[in-house]
């Protein structure tokens, strides 16, 4: 367990490659507990992550961005869809098993306190998966003790401390070290700083640029943060109700955002400059309701540019610019008065 | 940039760690220290020592025969020369039978307990942690026993079994399996929503390891609180089946049993009749407050 994982497809080939993933929650209530009605948290969603880079995935609360990370790690098993990590399908017969994946492959949760055991002190929280992996107590205790100094707690006065004695800012250093502690490829930040102080913030922000260049990792950044995915991604997937609708490098959603949900999200960051100030709100209301959600395009209820032909089709992504987008306006000949 | 303000500087490297203010001290420390800081709870604690104790070593201390009669000094008053709390109906020393008479009384308080958090806490936590159907069929069992009331359930089970002390038993476990499966199911479930269990299922980790290390630790005090608590009504359930003939069997000395046989000379020396009630009174309160001053000293927030 202790040599760290090979490239095996090169540089070239993506680290991660999820393909039409699909978790939809029933709601128990009917006749006898059985489920009539379900949430659409994931629906047939697929992207891949390039090895060494940042994907920043961003959209409004309950758009599925925690059941995307949660399905990629697998702690959710998803209703369909397939997952190849580095050239090895998961959870197939001639694949990787899930446990190999979650090796490979680890998490930074939002809540830095209930992500750690109250029970435990921080070395035995960082020592758990090591050992549970086989290696030897003390080994797995001296590593815990070198991740500790890599996220900059000093090891003599925090490895025997319990979670509820340290501040927020060092808890998320111990979960971000947990994370670590198998030396995995690839980590999901699932809003890990987005509890933080701003100041802490940008603390625990660099310091995750320094760990993923010292020990060559991939990162999957799931914020609400516009402002902070721009900082720390190389390429920025943009949610909206379980679907991507925009998908592309960081300079293309940010410099020359296509999808209207996009430029929504966008024109509502704060501006640092008092001439520029917002005036109303870009969209207004709520996302409808993932358990019934609107036909074809799925943000058509708060688009200003809705057509007959959103209500009545899906968009696909199709390239449009720098990036893939889904919507009729950027799809040639789909019938949208603004369609090119 | 938003985020690049000056503390942007502060990389890894930088040591953000403050020295602690208060020294690293573990959970149990903590609960200790509460505890020496809450006098009842303490105070219950001795008592129920002293009973324990006593009665654990009723043989070596130089008390009179609990079984030997005397048809001629039936119900001495209490503060009798040589009699310190009188003798019974059939002349028999009271200090003596109260003794003795703790070492059933709390053996069929505890054991019961104990069996049932032995069964109902693993069901009660395997329930919790997996959830689905196997949650479905281990709580709807539990739910057809509590459609009936302890009492009466623990009365038809010795009724149906028959009298004596091993019936007795086994009445009562099986009367307080469900509630502390309950309880278990409760506390498993809630932790089991935390994110650390999850983190731990990340990490590849088995069930039985995860529930081991991540799951016991912070379930098991809430359920020994819990079960303390239902000492105290085993004990009063214990004693109530004795008065009612269906527990054990006379002469031997046992609180509820001699609370039954002295009712008739209530109207002789009702003191006297009143003794095994006030042992059950004094060691079921002794419970119950101890109970309550763990719960309060373990309910540690951060």
């Amino acid at each position: 367990m202790d040599t760290v994982m090979k490239d095996r497809g090169g540089p070239a080939q993506p680290l991660l490659l999820a393909r039409d993933l699909r978790k939809h929650f029933p709601i128990p209530g009917g006749l006898l507990g059985r489920a009539t009605r379900v949430v659409r948290a994931v629906d047939d969603l697929s992207l891949s992550v390039e090895k060494g880079e940042t994907l920043g995935v961003v959209g409004e609360s309950g758009c599925g961005k925690s059941t995307v990370a949660r399905l990629l790690m697998r702690l959710l098993k998803p209703d369909r869809g397939t997952m190849v990590l580095d050239g090895d399908p998961v959870d197939e017969p001639h694949g990787i098993t899930v446990n190999e994946l979650r090796r490979q492959v680890q998490m930074v949760f939002q809540d830095s306190y209930a992500s750690l055991n109250p029970r435990l002190t921080i070395v035995e929280t960082l020592a758990f998966a090591p050992k549970a992996h086989g290696l030897p107590a003390a080994e797995a205790r001296a590593r815990s003790r070198d991740l500790l100094a890599k996220v900059g707690l000093d090891p003599n006065s925090f490895a025997d401390r319990y979670p509820h004695e340290l501040s927020g800012g060092q808890r998320q250093r111990v979960n971000i070290a947990r994370a670590l502690a198998l030396r995995p490829r690839l980590v999901i930040l699932d809003e890990a700083v987005s509890a933080l102080d701003k100041s802490v913030e940008a603390q625990v922000l660099n310091m995750l640029v320094d760990l993923k260049n010292e020990f060559g990792l991939t990162y999957v950044f799931i914020s609400h943060d516009l402002n902070v995915v721009q900082y720390l991604s190389d390429r920025v997937m943009v949610m909206y109700l379980g679907k991507i609708v925009e998908i592309g490098s960081v300079d293309a959603i940010y410099g020359d955002p296509q999808h209207p949900y996009t430029q929504a999200l966008l024109s509502a960051r704060p501006s640092m400059d008092p001439r520029k100030r917002t005036r109303e709100a870009p969209i207004q209301g709520d996302p409808p309701n993932p358990i019934d959600p609107p036909s074809g395009c799925r943000f058509r209820t708060r688009c200003p540019f809705a057509e007959d032909v959103c209500a009545k089709a899906e968009p696909l992504l199709n390239a449009s610019g720098a990036q893939e987008v889904a919507c009729h306006m950027r799809i040639r000949g789909s019938g949208h008065t603004k369609a090119p | 940039m938003a985020i690049q303000s000056p503390s942007l500087d502060l990389g890894a490297g930088a040591a953000v760690c403050a020295t602690p203010a208060a020294h690293a001290r573990g959970y149990w420390q903590q609960v200790a220290r509460r505890l020496r800081r809450d006098p009842v709870t303490l105070v219950c604690a001795a008592i129920l020592l002293l009973i324990v104790a006593s009665a654990l070593a009723a043989p070596w201390l130089g008390l009179a025969d609990p079984y030997k009669t005397s048809m001629i000094r039936r119900l001495y008053p209490i503060g009798s020369p040589n009699f310190l709390l009188g003798t019974d109906e059939l002349g028999r020393d009271m200090f003596a039978r109260l003794i003795y008479g703790g070492r059933l009384s709390l053996f069929m308080g505890v054991t019961p307990v104990a069996l049932a958090l032995l069964i109902g806490g693993t069901l009660g936590i395997t329930a919790g942690f997996l959830g689905g159907r196997v949650n479905m069929a281990i709580m709807r069992v539990m739910d057809v026993f509590y459609a009936f009331p302890s009492v009466l359930l623990a009365i038809s089970l010795s009724g149906a079994m028959g009298a004596g002390a091993e019936n007795t038993l086994l009445a009562l476990t099986i009367v307080f399996i469900p509630p502390i499966c309950r309880v278990s199911e409760s506390v498993t479930t809630q932790v089991r929503g935390f994110d650390f269990v999850d983190a731990a299922r990340a990490s590849g980790a088995g069930t039985l390891t995860i529930v081991r290390v991540h799951v016991l630790g912070n379930v098991l005090g809430p359920i020994l609180v819990y079960a303390t608590s239902l000492i105290s009504v085993a004990i009063i359930l214990a004693a109530g089946l004795s008065f009612l003939g269906l527990g054990v069997k006379p002469p031997e000395p046992e609180w509820g049993l001699m609370l039954n046989t002295l009712r008739q000379a209530i109207y002789v020396n009702p003191v006297l009749a009143a003794l095994p009630g006030v042992m059950i009174f004094i060691t079921s309160i002794c419970f119950n407050l101890m109970s309550d001053g763990l719960r309060a000293a373990m309910d540690v927030k951060a």
